[in-house]
């Protein structure tokens, strides 16, 4: 049986939990796009791909949305993330390892005059952790149909076990509650408003992490021991973005998000994205997007704690440490000619491709002690790795 | 007295803003409506890359909830 030290880069603190999560705001969407109407009809199928830090983790993703009557739109999504290689969690603490995490998730929308309504159901499962979330949300458009208020509840509830050990069994649910104000400004512009809180409570740390600390007595000069996180987390989270239109047929958006939690970090981040068609067909579209990232780590993070036991929380996940990402992103859309188009409808195929480098502050990389070396503990280098992010999907408008 | 005069100054404040008309009328919202101007043009690709932030940062939430656009289709 492969042993999961946890976290590889597909989740940090509760890696069903947060792609639940995604997935229920993910079906969301389209609601506040045109509040007065029901989302398009389409189906999407999509290969995805991440690939950096020693792992790799791609699968499919079909996600299908059709109407029922005037006012009822469904939507279906299936989704897998199969995981495999080892990160440098793996490589420091345990063997490589591969699995797969399946998601199921569909959602109803209702809208009556203005008012949309929406309920969604998401289930994701893997060997070691089972999570179930149900989604409530509301939208209504108001002013001449040029605001738009979205509101939206999540209760998501999670199993968590552990490989190798059968007697580990434990607990989380996350609650989340969002809004958002979008507006249009101006005949070329408009912005929106969203504000989120995330309250966490259960065991919200991943079995197989580990913290280092200085252990004198053998010649390696440090050891290893379990996590332990809080069992309760709150965060607030407020972005803005707007969208302008240029004077030529293209498009600039601008977003920026400020973060902060009870476990101590905070968070920045900024993006650019430049959409250009390139005829007035809409045959292709090109899209290239900058997006800078940056945290302060959590009160309980360090990447070598004194001694063992050192303090009631302990972390050393990369994910709360202090460090920074850089992405940059450039896309493709092409709409197929009639001729190869099925279904008599519209067709597109898009790809995207986004390189994300990631650069730790305070997380070190102890694979320096695998040869010899006359580093000492506490002085190896700091880690920092790429990423390449894959996504290829064709959609076909219902 | 001067908690009526602010109830009365809000209640007027609340009338008036009924009573505005949008500024960018719908037969002026042809840019907003084009397809370039959603903020996210397609829901499948938007998800997966919030997937992939979200489990790399401690950051989470206010992704954000609405394509822009016109509102108007």
């Amino acid at each position: 049986m492969p042993i999961r030290p946890g976290i590889d880069g597909h989740a940090s603190l509760c890696p069903s939990y947060k792609a639940v999560c995604l997935l229920c705001v993910w079906l969301f969407l389209p609601f506040a796009a045109n509040a007065a109407v029901l989302p398009e009809e389409r189906a999407d199928t999509m290969y995805h791909s991440y690939s950096g830090g020693g792992v790799t983790i791609d699968g499919p993703s079909v996600l299908v949305r059709k109407n029922i009557g005037d006012s009822v739109s469904v939507s279906a999504n299936y989704y897998v993330d199969m995981i495999s290689g080892a990160s440098i969690d793996v490589e420091s603490t345990a063997s490589a390892y591969s699995e797969q995490r399946d998601e199921y998730s569909m959602s109803a929308d209702y809208l009556v005059d203005k008012t949309t309504m929406s309920l969604g159901y998401t289930n994701s499962s893997e060997n070691d952790y089972e999570a179930e979330t149900v989604a409530f949300g509301i939208s209504q458009a108001f002013f001449g149909d040029m605001s738009t208020l979205d509101l939206r509840v999540s209760y998501g509830s999670d199993e968590v076990f552990k490989n190798g050990d059968e007697s580990f069994s434990d607990v989380a649910e996350h609650r989340r509650y969002g809004f958002s104000w979008n507006q249009i400004l101006t005949q070329k512009l408009i912005a929106e408003l969203s504000v989120e809180t995330v309250s966490d409570e259960g065991y919200l740390n991943n079995p197989y992490r580990s913290v280092r600390f200085v252990d004198p007595s053998i010649p390696l000069g440090f050891s290893y021991q379990s996590e332990d996180y809080p069992r309760t987390r709150n965060s607030d989270a407020i972005a803005i973005r707007a969208k302008y239109r240029l004077p030529y047929r293209a498009a600039v958006k601008t977003e920026y998000r400020r973060y902060a939690d009870s476990w101590g970090i905070d968070a920045d981040n900024i993006e650019f994205r430049y959409t250009h068609p390139l005829d007035e067909q809409d045959e292709w579209i090109l899209e290239g997007k900058l997006r800078f990232y940056k945290q302060s780590g959590a009160d309980f993070y360090s990447d070598l704690f004194p001694y063992a036991n050192a303090a009631t929380f302990m972390a050393r996940d990369k994910e709360l440490s202090d460090f920074s990402n850089t992405s940059i992103g450039f896309g493709v859309s092409y709409r197929l000619p009639d001729r190869w188009s099925l279904f008599d409808r519209r067709n597109t195929v898009n790809l995207f491709w986004d390189y994300i480098y990631f650069d730790y502050d305070n997380f070190r990389d102890v694979r320096v002690h695998d040869g010899s070396t006359d580093i000492a503990v506490g002085e190896e280098p700091t880690y920092s790795f790429g990423a390449n992010v894959i996504r290829f999907y064709w959609s076909v408008w219902l | 007295m001067s908690r009526s005069l602010l109830f009365i100054a809000i209640g007027l404040l609340l009338l008036s803003g009924c009573s505005a008309t949008p500024w960018v009328q719908p037969y002026e919202r042809h840019y907003l409506a084009d397809p370039i101007m959603s903020f996210e043009r397609d829901p499948i690709a938007t998800g997966y890359m919030n997937h992939v932030y979200e489990a790399r940062e401690a950051a989470r939430g206010a992704e954000g909830g609405s394509g822009g656009g016109c509102g108007c289709n």
